[in-house]
């Protein structure tokens, strides 16, 4: 039997909203077939007729609250009716609902402090928004793969251009001021700073750190191109430099797979440059020498934690040492060698600390000279091979050819270094020095180049090496007893190749409190968040709901400028 | 050679620093400019009778009945569509009206200056709940009403506010953001506002007391009597930055119960048009969305002129028409800073630190981010002369801006 009851709740003032509200709850009830929830005004009571919702012989005044509920039977209406208190009083919890941004702009404006964004979003998007970060004069962990080779490289540049730093695409790791960005691992700070292109190989070198007592003042990801030639580890000598300039930082770590030749030089000079401890794993690289200066080559992760935490022990006495005081110039390096092995050793240590290298030698990593007669760039040649010594004597016994080729070298107005090794001993040349001393003599004074020799020998040779490095050091030859001295005096002797000054990279990007815009993942928000860090979250969608046409349109309305016509 | 930003800040500005005045009231036949004879104004972009909803053709029935033009429905159905009366957006004549927003050349319309330009705008007398014109009603207390709006009401307020330097909406506007109001679909503060501004001088006009009563009776128990003018208003601001030579930002957001149109500052005369969705909302006792008819009415330019959903965080009030909490009130205007390109730096939010109110709608960042502008809007129901039967929230369809995208690079050749 369907029954209409009401209340009327006399000067019960609710905004019209809110009793539409209740109206609505009072609706969803068991039993309820229609429900009235009005302020007793003329019209609303005429609204209530209309409806067939109004009980005769009522005479509310307009500021009444009128309650009418229809039921299909009278108890289900009273019980309707009974339920008004709690529903008015029901009130949805708030706090969880806090604005998410949905654009970087916005996020920026609500936590302007932050000088990170961590970008994790499908890498077809990610370098645009990358792009708008560094616009921003943001820093930038991106997460993100499948980013094309070439924005990468334009991103960096961009990013160097400004002084801010890029970490990645794909890079799964970093911690900043002991606040971990995507994959890392809790892990205490400490005096070792790493900078990896492996974001596993973070997580295990710090890890291994931590276990082993040490902490970590800061590790920086770069991705797993960024020592490729065509990006040149921009983000990789950026983070060199900021670990340098890192006070908490007194040992460096660096781990990457094998960088190209001409990176890798670059790389380890600038890594020499810091004057701090570096420990350097690339992972699968035959280092030339396992120590050089204030480099430690390692070649398993958990040796280079080792290492890394022995140098800390260490103490910070190891700093880089110049061995001689001649002047950097700029130039390349001709090396010319009658052994063929200690050409090789050359080779080996000079693409590592030099740069690349062109040999008649082969060698893994350097470049295949195609005319041993004509050398290019930094060049180092066996004169022992066949094509220099066939009818005449090998370049042990019979200096003629070397002197010829060191008079043709040093008259190339772009070599400033010329290499050379002297072997003594039983069926050399009796007094090699009395001959190439003069000639070096020669070419320093004529053409400016300097001169390294590897002497090698005794002093119970016929020769006797004593006398022989006399006569060349009074020629003015830098004079080794070792291939890997002779290296680290060409690496001393020439300006690294290639070296513009960028703006650096402030120190407060690592030493300010982390806030972060988190753009993807939002376990990567969620982290920042329970790591103390100041986040915000951006409700990231496609541009243009991923339409390729609108997407064109809107980055050409960016760049472009509209017809004035 | 100005870019596109330059071009949205340019219109911006010329936006926010409008300061529309109402300086006095006329009848649409002498102050409307192209108004004629047997032509109706209604809101939203252009539309023919054969594509009218239901409280459209109520509207253009009772303004033709309103008129003289007709006398019953069947006559007023017979003209309207015959082909005689032109029918044309209030748009496209500097004015507006909420929901049909129907204006016919006698009735009274409110003048707004835009002091700070050179633009006018108008818009009808609001009628008030219950059974109206602008919901499509037309039975003979509809026309009474109007009627007496016409020949007794507006000579009365139109004594008033020429006895004054006129009345800033701008000023009032601002105000009533701090009260509560956003300007759209809660007027209360503005309209008591309204009234304060105009009571002294109707006090002062020589009627009887009786109507002087009855007019400020009507005026103070109607919590939108200032709803009509501040539309004028902000169609004077958005006028104000209609026509700057590329530039992306929409100049007007209008309904006409079957399309939902944009115009885009620096695209023309040209409108960009969808079908209008349903909204989304509260219903009156005894309605449901099954009696709504589709979104209607030129109130959308207030949200054009960043009030009304815009300006949501200043009246938490409201937010359960949506089932909100008042955190929804500051997300929605939150969100409208993503799709907008300035703060207003009149109309202010104290719930957000007194930041602007977000102003300017960009086409690219709404097509850009997939957020289309929130509107607040009353809900009429889909058959003539029924009347209002619900409020609520609607967006407009994508589609429309997407559009105006496409235009705007077929024109600059992207």
């Amino acid at each position: 039997m369907t029954s209409i009851q009401h209340e009327i709740r006399r000067g019960a003032y609710y905004d019209s909203v809110v009793l539409m509200q209740l109206q609505r709850a009072l609706l969803e009830l068991q039993g309820v077939e229609d429900a009235g929830v009005v302020m007793a005004t003329a019209a609303n009571m005429e609204l209530l007729e209309d409806s067939g919702l109004l009980v005769s012989g009522l005479e509310p005044r307009p500021e009444d609250l009128l309650i009418v509920v229809k039921a299909t039977s009278e108890l289900m209406a009273n019980e309707a009716l009974a339920q008004v208190d709690a529903i008015l009083k029901h009130r949805r919890s708030s706090a969880t609902d806090a604005y998410r941004p949905r654009s970087l702009e916005s996020a920026i404006k609500a936590l302007p402090e932050a000088a990170w964004v961590l970008i994790s979003i499908p890498g077809r998007y990610a370098a645009a928004v990358a792009r708008q970060a560094l616009d921003h004069g943001k820093h930038v962990f991106l997460y993100s793969d499948n980013v094309t080779l070439e924005d990468e490289v334009e991103l960096k540049t961009t990013a160097r251009e400004r002084g801010l730093l890029l970490m990645g695409p794909d890079c799964g790791t970093a911690i900043i001021d002991g606040v971990g960005f995507g994959f890392a691992n809790h892990v205490r700070r400490g005096a070792i700073g790493l900078v990896g292109a492996s974001g596993t190989g973070l997580q295990a070198i710090s890890s291994t750190i931590h276990q082993l007592g040490q902490g970590i003042s800061h590790a920086l990801g770069t991705g797993g191109r960024d020592l490729k030639g065509e990006v040149g580890a921009i983000t990789a000598h950026q983070g060199l430099d900021l670990l340098a300039q890192d006070a908490d930082t007194q040992v460096i770590v660096i781990v990457s797979k094998p960088p190209d030749a001409e990176v890798a030089a670059s790389l380890l000079a600038a890594a020499r440059g810091t004057g701090k401890p570096t420990v350097i794993d690339f992972i699968g690289y035959a280092p030339p020498v396992g120590r050089f200066d204030n480099l430690i080559f390692t070649t398993s992760l958990h040796e280079t934690a080792r290492a890394a935490v022995e140098r800390v022990a260490a103490g910070l006495d190891e700093r880089a040492r110049r061995r001689h005081g001649g002047q950097r110039r700029p130039g390349y390096l001709r090396g010319l060698f009658a052994g063929g092995t200690l050409a090789m050793e050359a080779v080996r240590g000079l693409q590592a600390f030099v740069g690349p290298i062109h040999t008649n030698l082969t060698v893994p990593g350097a470049i295949r000279l195609d005319d041993p007669l004509v050398s290019t760039g930094h060049t180092v040649l066996d004169l022992g091979e066949d094509v220099f010594t066939v009818g005449r004597l090998h370049p042990m016994i019979d200096n003629d050819l070397r002197i010829r080729r060191m008079r043709q070298e040093a008259n190339d107005e772009h070599v400033s270094l010329l290499l050379l090794d002297v072997v003594l001993g039983e069926g050399a040349h009796p007094d090699p020095a009395s001959e190439l001393g003069p000639a070096i003599e020669d070419v320093r004074q004529h053409s400016g180049v300097e001169v390294g020799v590897l002497l090698v020998g005794t002093e119970e040779d016929p020769q006797d090496i004593d006398h022989q490095r006399e006569i060349l050091e009074a020629a003015g030859a830098h004079v080794t007893g070792d291939t890997i001295s002779l290296v680290a005096f060409a690496a001393e002797t020439l300006e690294p190749g290639g070296e513009t000054q960028w703006p650096t990279v402030s120190s407060t990007a690592l030493s300010a409190p982390v806030a972060g815009i988190n753009v993807g993942l939002e376990t990567f928000y969620d982290s920042l968040i329970s790591q103390g860090a100041a986040a915000v979250h951006v409700d990231w969608r496609p541009p243009a709901g991923g339409d390729d046409r609108l997407m064109d349109i809107l980055s050409k309305m960016k760049t472009s400028r509209p017809d004035t016509e | 050679m100005m870019d596109i930003d330059a071009a949205n800040q340019a219109a911006v500005e010329r936006m926010i620093s409008a300061r529309p005045m109402l300086s006095g009231i006329s009848t649409a036949r002498d102050a409307i400019p192209g108004m004629q004879e047997k032509m109706l104004l209604h809101a939203g972009p252009p539309i023919e009778w054969s594509r009218m909803s239901g409280p459209l053709r109520g509207a253009v029935i009772g303004a033709l009945i309103f008129e003289g033009l007709a006398e019953n429905e069947s006559q007023a159905r017979e003209l309207a569509s015959g082909g005689e009366i032109n029918f044309e957006p209030c748009h496209h004549h500097r004015a507006v009206g909420p929901m049909a927003g129907v204006i016919s050349p006698s009735m009274a319309v409110y003048v707004i200056d835009n002091v700070e330009g050179d633009n006018r705008a108008y818009s009808n007398l609001n009628e008030g709940y219950g059974k109206v014109l602008r919901y499509g009603a037309f039975s003979d207390e509809v026309i009474k009403k109007l009627k007496w709006m016409n020949d007794t009401m507006a000579p009365v307020m139109a004594e008033a506010i020429a006895a004054g330097e006129g009345i800033d909406l701008r000023a009032l506007l601002a105000e009533a953001l701090h009260m509560g109001d956003e300007g759209h679909n809660r007027n209360k503060a503005g309209s008591l506002l309204f009234l304060k501004q105009l009571a002294p001088a109707i006090a002062r006009t020589k009627v009887s007391d009786e109507i002087k009563e009855e007019v400020l009776s009507f005026l103070g128990d109607n919590a939108l009597s200032v709803l009509n003018p501040v539309m004028a208003a902000c169609k004077a601001m958005a006028d104000a930055a209609h026509g700057v030579e590329g530039s992306t930002l929409v100049t007007a957001m209008a309904r006409n119960g079957t399309d939902f149109g944009i115009r885009v500052s620096g695209l023309g005369d040209r409108w960009f048009t969808a079908p209008a969705q349903i909204p989304d909302g509260l219903y009156f006792p005894g309605y449901s969305s099954e009696d709504a008819n589709a979104d209607i009415g030129d109130s959308t330019i207030t949200e054009t002129a960043g009030i009304g959903g815009f300006a949501m965080a200043s009246a938490p009030a409201i937010v359960t028409f949506i089932s909100g909490t008042p955190q929804d009130a500051l997300n929605a205007t939150l969100e409208m800073y993503e799709i907008t390109v300035a703060e207003h730096s009149h109309f202010s939010i104290p719930q957000l630190d007194f930041r602007g109110t977000p102003t300017g709608i960009d086409v690219r960042k709404v097509v850009e981010l997939g957020i289309t502008p929130r509107v607040n809007t009353g809900i009429a129901h889909k058959e003539a002369g029924v009347g209002q039967v619900g409020a609520g929230l609607v967006r407009p369809p994508m589609e429309i801006f997407e559009q105006a995208l496409m235009a705007y690079a077929d024109d600059h050749g992207l």
